[in-house]
């Protein structure tokens, strides 16, 4: 790099940069938290859906599943889940109730986790309310 | 080695080796998974192997950031480190938190782990990558305001310089936003949007941070080009990654709940980050053609130059590949966010950390400038080994990648996840035939450390 431009410039480069851009990052993220009202299906986050958010953590079904794309890539997409199973909390409930114990010969298989029935009606309700999050039209299609 | 204290790096560096094995051999565990479905199940479920493998990536590297620390600031600061004996404690508590947390996930089912380390108190678990119990998140705060307070100190009494300056900001932002792993709140749109102001904000902020500084450490030390040309060259990569870092955090904003703009600021902000890991390949391949001297350590000049070039194609070519907004609808959470991630985690942070340790490790074992001719040989192998089936590895999962978005998003008439599983299955068992061909080359670097220790050092290639 050129003689006149020295170092000290460099560095001042990155000083005013990072703060700049800092700044810049922290009022996005205050404007993003006044318009998510607007988005994250917030009117429908019950005291269940909280708790099924719990038990979604606390068994790590991100471990496999992607949720609104990000997760593991081993199995299906389950933000969209409860459209893709005839917008039925009940479909979700007898899947993951149905889960053989030793798994599927050959295949991959879904643990079995034992749920309760309150556990099982919470988690399928939180999936219901991550499918109503507005997601820009993600996915493209139903099979997410 | 000119100070004693540099020692403490030994141990950090060896548990990263070890830690570094685990890691693969649950990435190789992983990958048969994928096309033997019920491999090791019920006992170890792929949730559980994932775990394992990308929590033992992440606190290796983070050993081997400490270690580099540990090694590069005395020398910097011309000074002894503040305290030894600190760094050796940190040193145990973090290996025993991190085997306990590895065992916990292994030995009992991950909601049991939740319930026994009360995680009802303050609820941080279950997301990716940070899946660790909160008592562990906690621990990982003790070691590392301990490890600032120690490296911040030897700064403070030494010669400032701007590599270990800029380390040391790198280290700080670490610490500082891994805070936001404690912020896990019951709407899902707020926990996944700070939920990357640690993940984004590490991999594509601070942690460039700490990659430029230790490659700048490096390539003045294997070079000898004057210190000011080098430290120009750190401020305005390092520079240009924050710049377009920052914003770029966007590029994760697309399709959480976020608002719609966000599909504008990421894709622009973010199509400009491969800048700065380009800068790094120039500089690196420059600073070599300009060198002084030739260093007698042949690997670690290899490493160095290594890991400019993968850490572009990985982060730079593969992450541009499906950063702008109507490419990532398509390719979002697919092979092809796999196969990027592979390649970056590999180009920019794993192989960093080997320069590092390719280059103080014969130091710290008592050698004056390097290994035998014997030793570096087989290192070199293993480096091309390792570097070659992570190409590959990448390719596979790139080829999964296009034809699963095609055959389950983009085509007329999509076909369900588990079918086209199926279909792509071929490019899977080519993953886990190159995923063993990089355990075989990181076994080979492992033995590297025991080949020709008793022959004389190499001498410069004239
Ligand atoms: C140094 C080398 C490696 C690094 C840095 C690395 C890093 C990672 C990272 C960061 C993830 C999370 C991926 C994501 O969320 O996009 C991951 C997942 C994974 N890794 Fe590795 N890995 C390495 C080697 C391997 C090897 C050798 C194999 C096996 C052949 C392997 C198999 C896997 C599999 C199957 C997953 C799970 C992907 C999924 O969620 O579907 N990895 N690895
Ligand atoms: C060394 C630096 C980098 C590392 C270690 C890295 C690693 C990763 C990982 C592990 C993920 C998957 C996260 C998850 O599990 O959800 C990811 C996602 C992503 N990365 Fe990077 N990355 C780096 C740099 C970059 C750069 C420079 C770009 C853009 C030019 C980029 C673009 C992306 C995008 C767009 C995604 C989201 C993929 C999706 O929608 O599924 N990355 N990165
Ligand atoms: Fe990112």
């Amino acid at each position: 790099m050129s003689e006149t431009f020295t170092k000290s410039m460099a560095r001042n480069i990155f000083y005013g940069g990072s703060v700049f851009f800092f700044l810049l990052l922290l009022a996005l993220t205050f404007d993003t938290n006044s318009a998510l009202p607007e988005l994250d299906n917030r009117q429908n986050l019950t005291e269940q859906v909280a708790h099924g958010k719990k038990v979604w953590e606390t068994n790590n079904c991100i471990g496999c599943h992607t949720l609104l794309g990000e997760g593991a890539y081993f199995a299906p997409e389950l933000g969209n889940v409860y459209k893709r199973f005839g917008n039925s909390t009940d479909a979700i409930k007898g899947f993951i109730m149905s889960r053989p114990k030793d798994g599927i010969p050959g295949r991959r298989s879904m643990p079995q986790f034992n749920l309760n029935a309150e556990e099982l009606e919470a988690v399928a309700q939180f999936l219901k309310y991550a499918s109503e999050i507005n997601t820009q039209n993600w996915p493209p299609n139903i099979q997410g | 080695m000119t100070y004693q204290s540099q020692s403490v790096a030994k141990p950090y560096f060896i548990a990263a080796i070890g830690l570094f094995i685990g890691q693969i051999l649950f990435g190789v565990i992983l990958g048969l998974q994928y096309v033997v479905g019920d491999f090791m199940f019920p006992e170890i479920p792929f949730n559980v192997a994932r775990m394992v493998h990308t929590n033992l990536l992440i606190v290796w590297l983070l050993f081997g950031f400490m270690g580099s620390a540990y090694y590069l600031i005395p020398e910097e600061s011309e000074t002894e480190l503040w305290s030894p004996a600190l760094a050796l404690l940190m040193f145990w508590i973090f290996l025993v938190a991190g085997a306990a947390t590895i065992l916990g996930y292994l030995l009992v089912p991950y909601a049991t782990l939740a319930e026994i380390t009360m995680n009802d108190l303050l609820p941080t678990m279950g997301r990716e990558f940070l899946e660790q119990p909160t008592v562990t998140k906690i621990g990982i705060v003790i070691v590392a305001l301990a490890f600032l307070l120690n490296i911040g100190m030897t700064l403070l009494k030494g010669r400032k310089t701007a590599v270990s300056l800029v380390m040391f900001i790198g280290l700080v932002g670490l610490a500082v936003f891994f805070l936001f792993s404690f912020y896990n709140p019951e709407n899902l749109v707020k926990d996944k949007y700070y939920w990357w102001f640690v993940v984004h904000l590490w991999v594509e902020g601070v942690w460039e941070l700490i990659m430029g500084a230790i490659l700048a450490f490096v390539l003045i030390k294997t070079t000898g080009v004057d210190r000011e040309v080098i430290e120009k060259w750190l401020y305005v990569i390092i520079a240009m990654a924050l710049i377009s870092g920052l914003i770029g955090t966007g590029h994760h904003f697309y399709w959480i709940g976020t608002p719609e703009y966000w599909q504008w600021w990421g894709s622009i902000f973010s199509a400009m980050e491969p800048i700065p890991f380009f800068m790094m390949t120039i500089f690196a391949f420059n600073m070599v053609n300009r060198r002084r001297r030739n260093h007698p350590n042949q690997a670690a000049v290899l490493w160095a130059l290594g890991t400019s070039v993968m850490a572009f194609l990985g982060a730079g070519v593969w992450g541009f590949l499906h950063t702008l907004a109507p490419v990532n609808y398509y390719t979002h959470g697919t092979q092809i966010t796999a196969a990027h991630g592979h390649m970056a985690f590999y180009g920019a942070y794993v192989m960093i950390v080997l320069t590092m340790i390719s280059y103080a490790m014969p130091l710290l074992r008592g050698r004056t400038q390097a290994n035998s001719n014997k030793s570096q040989v087989v290192e070199m192998w293993s480096f091309w080994l390792m570097t070659v089936s992570m190409v590959f590895i990448t390719l596979f999962l790139t080829g999964a990648g296009v034809l699963q978005t095609y055959m389950q998003r983009y085509t007329e008439t999509p076909m369900s996840f588990m079918e086209v599983q199926d279909k792509i299955a071929i490019f899977y068992w080519l993953r886990e035939g190159a995923g063993v061909v990089f355990l075989i080359g990181l076994l080979l670097y492992v033995s590297s450390f025991f080949i020709g220790q008793d022959e004389p050092e190499a001498t410069v290639p004239e």
